[in-house]
């Protein structure tokens, strides 16, 4: 039953650079990635995973997003419906847009990752002002 | 002809078929695996102790105002909202988190008390107690030997 629940929850894509090493199913979470004026909004769906366990990564414009997220249930729990697995997050993008990566911040509050990415200012749009003579 | 041919089903295809099928005689129509899937609604997992009947969800952005749970007969309705939260949105790059009211019913196995549920929000997670009523129980029967 284990493969049904990877139609609700997709499984995360292997990446090849980085081999993982806790055993278990790896998840990838739904993401919003929404451009406004002065920063890229990242919103992740990390459900079960402690704000402690959320590491994000931002390097040569590749944002890496991993979760830990313990079992809740025993292996041995005999399930009535099982609809999802229960595993960690991971999920990578490339980031074309040019960012300050010092001053990424990141919030976490009900299962959902928010990830702020200010613009450069080379990247803001700007308004030239025209002064008349 | 390409289109002439008919390949056999797949085994998991077929698998999958049973078991909506016997989760169907469970839950009732409209809640088998696949349903849930297709509407986009939250899924759960519902497992069982021998005092209570345990049903997770994964809600991640739902603040414990935006459920609303209710026991009805055999009937266990959770309605979550989940409300947009960016603002100014120039465009969106990806969009994968559906906002807005999901409702889902599942049709209990076992008899519960409906006034003695309880239901915990942790980190987008939603999980609900349902302890059985006293006649859906296991009991230990004693074999006396005259």
């Amino acid at each position: 039953m284990n493969q049904e629940a990877t139609l609700t929850k997709p499984a995360a894509e292997q990446s090849e650079s980085a081999e993982r090493t806790r055993s278990g199913r790896c998840y990838r979470p739904s993401v919003d990635i929404v451009e406004q004026a002065d920063e890229l909004l990242v919103l992740a769906d990390v459900p079960g995973a402690k704000g402690d366990a959320i590491d994000v990564k931002f390097e040569d414009g590749t944002l890496e997003i991993r979760a830990e997220v313990a079992q809740r249930q025993g292996d041995e729990q005999g399930y009535l419906l099982r609809e999802y697995g229960v595993g960690d997050f991971y999920r990578s993008f490339r980031i074309s847009e040019t960012i300050d990566a010092s001053r990424i911040s990141a919030e976490y509050a009900d299962g959902v990752l928010t990830l702020h990415l200010p613009k450069s200012e080379a990247a803001k749009p700007r308004k030239i002002t025209v002064s008349a003579k | 002809m390409v289109f002439g041919y008919r390949t056999p089903r797949h085994p998991f295809d077929q698998f999958r078929d049973e078991v909506d099928r016997l989760w169907t005689g469970v839950f009732g129509p409209g809640d088998g695996l696949r349903m849930g899937a297709l509407r986009n609604q939250p899924a759960a997992n519902v497992w069982e102790r021998d005092d209570a009947l345990l049903v997770e969800m994964e809600v991640p952005g739902v603040k414990s105002d935006q459920v609303d749970l209710s026991v009805v007969g055999d009937e266990l309705s959770i309605k979550v909202t989940r409300p947009e939260v960016a603002e100014n949105v120039i465009a969106y790059h990806r969009r994968e988190r559906s906002t807005g009211s999901f409702t889902r019913v599942l049709r209990l196995p076992v008899e519960v008390d409906a006034g003695r549920v309880e239901a915990e929000l942790h980190d987008g997670v939603l999980t609900i107690t349902l302890p059985k009523a006293e006649a859906a129980k296991p009991r230990k029967i004693e074999v006396t030997s005259a």
